[in-house]
């Protein structure tokens, strides 16, 4: 059904867009894998997006399609955005890695952007932000703030990406409490609020008193909410689904990045091939206020997002064991990026076997 | 606040949304109409719900909006299929893209404004029973109603004159015709019954289950609900069952994987739509039961020879 939806938006989009044509303005696009008001992952690129527009203005026509499910239906939509003169797109999730890489072979003079995947391309750059970073402080914050020292994460698909979220989080917790257990339940979706609102019901019924998520719903914030424990914020602020649960957000903030990728590509700078990996030191990457916490928790989170932006804290340093205890990083030891994009097994503490 | 107990509540809570819309199109295809925009009558009640809720500050308003928005929305359709004969399948379909567009219109203001919850009963002392107090006393409003509307609609269907007309038309339209029953009036009156249970199913997403509005909050439930009714063979208490099954197993397969079993999540996650089928195609395996359940026209448009 979705795919009649997409369809249908497909088609509505490329009559816009090949209407518009005529006009001056360079194009750029946008593929959305939500709503542009899914209060997450969408909604910030989509800040991202209108930031651009307001940095750039009329030279800059922009078209955002949203909704478009991952898989073979995307390529279709990326196809469309190719054809109906679009000189940059970017493509906003994972899943649409394949799809992209697939376009960008038919269609050499398009730019394309895509971002979290790990294939590029001579017209394809990648752009990725260091979420691992954020994670690990709100690990660390659960790790003081949890009294059962376990804590609930609803994980959405497992790919790289996810995992060393996962990862990044419980090694944040274990270094300040080595105990510290993670348990992690997948909802195999991006955005269901009812499904990832069981999954936080699941996970507080088993003794849970922290939940974090890889999903992009308030659904768990409001669960957390109710119940009287604590959450943090996926991709967005989401304080106002929480205001008393939510300790902080880790915010994406894509909009400097999209206004000087665009405005690289309108003065033919831009670059293909390329992997942006930034993080919170680059500004693409912002921690909400610490609320709903002592003040030696928040010292500490701040102290830790301090030593990471100026680079003497590397979440991944070792000495970190692998899940079956088997050593991945000695000590001192500092993971290489290539290991953390292609991530595909849990760090030590994690109950749950990683479905492959 | 003991651990079964909260996953029971849990357990009715993601079923009640699937029962209702499943009652409620379950009437539907009894008249003979197959109406596959439950899903859009369904985001539109929970929009509807939503919005009402906000500007009144009242649940029950925001409730009663979301009825009556499912079976306005649900004439639309009607109108199409009844009156102007047109294709159910194809308009079924386009009445839930509608909606999900719709819907998402409507809601652009509400996205990330607080919700309010429709308040669980509460009667001091029978609520606060050990065990199954709040099971059976401590529920929201709209769990209520969703037994008394399956419990009412087996009793319509199977026990009143107005029932057995309802299924006559569903199952041969040009005798009931033949024999001065207004088809196109009981028809219209289900689908509009159909639309306010969908959208009173809305109401449960948008107001009890995550009160919040975000667009295509109904993520597939419209369709599972559809899908409820032919595996239960059009009888209401094997929706149910049907519905609290796959309830049970959704919730079921988030504990198994908090526990930490090792089992893969994809298999847990495509668990409750394989044992709601099994379950469902196992007791409706007399075929000539199940045959004398489906309604003979279903799907077919009626026309009336004047």
């Amino acid at each position: 059904m979705k795919k009649i939806v997409f369809a249908l938006a497909a088609t509505f989009a490329a009559t816009a867009a090949t209407s518009a044509l005529a006009a001056d303005p360079y194009k750029a696009c946008f593929i959305y894998v939500g709503s542009k008001t899914d209060g997450g992952w969408t909604q910030a690129h989509e800040i991202g997006r209108q930031y651009a527009q307001e940095k750039l203005g009329d030279k800059v026509e922009m078209v955002a399609l949203e909704n478009v499910p991952e898989g073979p239906d995307a390529e279709r939509a990326i196809e469309r955005f190719a054809r109906s003169g679009c000189g940059i797109i970017f493509t906003t999730s994972f899943g649409f890695m394949d799809q992209t890489l697939a376009i960008a072979a038919k269609f050499p003079d398009v730019k394309f952007e895509h971002a979290t995947g790990y294939k590029t391309a001579p017209n394809v750059t990648t752009y990725n932000a260091r979420f691992y970073e954020g994670r690990y402080i709100i690990g660390q914050i659960a790790g003081k703030m949890s009294k059962t020292g376990v804590a609930g994460y609803i994980a959405s698909f497992p790919i790289p990406e996810v995992v060393m979220g996962i990862n990044g989080f419980l090694t944040g917790a274990r270094s300040v409490n080595p105990d510290f257990k993670l348990k992690v339940v997948w909802v195999n979706s991006w955005f269901d609020a009812g499904k990832e609102a069981d999954a936080a019901k699941a996970l507080i019924d088993q003794g849970v008193d922290i939940i974090t998520q890889h999903t992009d719903s308030t659904g768990p914030m409001q669960v957390a909410e109710e119940r009287g424990i604590k959450a943090f914020g996926q991709a967005f602020d989401q304080i106002k689904a929480g205001p008393t649960a939510q300790l902080t957000a880790i915010e994406d903030t894509w909009g400097p990045y999209y206004e000087k990728q665009i405005a690289a590509a309108m003065d033919g700078t831009w670059k293909g091939g390329e992997s942006s990996w930034d993080g919170l030191k680059d500004g693409i990457l912002t921690m909400a206020e610490y609320t709903n916490m002592p003040d030696d928790v928040k010292a500490m989170a701040e102290a830790t997002e301090a030593g990471i932006k100026d680079g003497s804290i590397h979440p991944f340093t070792g000495p970190i064991n692998k899940q079956d205890g088997t050593v991945w990083l000695k000590d001192g030891e500092v993971s290489d990026d290539g290991t953390l994009l292609g991530m595909n097994f849990y760090v030590e503490g994690v109950d749950d076997k990683l479905p492959q | 606040m003991d651990i079964t107990q909260n996953i029971l509540l849990t357990i009715m809570t993601a079923a009640t949304p699937l029962l209702i819309a499943a009652i409620g199109e379950l009437v539907v295809e009894r008249s003979g109409v197959l109406n596959l925009g439950v899903e859009g009558m369904m985001v539109i009640g929970a929009v509807c719900g939503f919005a009402a809720t906000a500007l009144s500050g009242s649940p029950w308003i925001g409730m009663l909006a979301a009825v009556a928005a499912g079976a306005v929305f649900s004439l639309a359709f009607g109108v199409l299929t009844l009156s102007l004969a047109a294709n159910q399948v194809a308009t079924g379909l386009s009445l839930t893209l509608l909606g999900l567009g719709l819907s998402g219109m409507i809601g652009e203001s509400f996205v990330g404004s607080a919700g309010v919850k429709l308040g669980s009963l509460h009667i001091p002392v029978l609520t606060d029973i050990p065990l199954i107090g709040r099971l059976v006393f401590g529920q929201d409003p709209i769990f209520y109603i969703s037994l008394i509307l399956t419990g009412g609609v087996a009793w319509f269907l199977f026990r009143t004159r107005a029932g057995l007309t309802l299924r006559a038309v569903g199952d041969n339209h040009a005798s009931a015709h033949a024999l001065g029953i207004n088809v196109l009036k009981i028809r219209y009156l289900a689908v509009m019954f159909g639309g306010a249970c969908a959208g009173l199913a809305g109401a449960h997403l948008s107001l009890v289950y995550t009160p919040q509005w975000v667009e295509n909050m109904t993520a597939g439930r419209g369709w599972i609900a559809l899908a409820l009714v032919v595996f239960a063979s059009w009888r209401p208490w094997r929706v149910l069952g049907g519905a609290y099954l796959f309830g049970a197993v959704s919730i079921g397969q988030l504990h198994a994987q908090a526990l930490g079993f090792g089992i893969p999540s994809q298999f847990l996650s495509a668990l409750p739509y394989v044992a709601t089928i099994v379950v469902l195609v196992i007791i409706s395996r007399d075929r000539r039961l199940t045959l004398m359940n489906t309604p003979a026209s279903l799907g077919r448009p009626f026309v009336p020879d004047r």
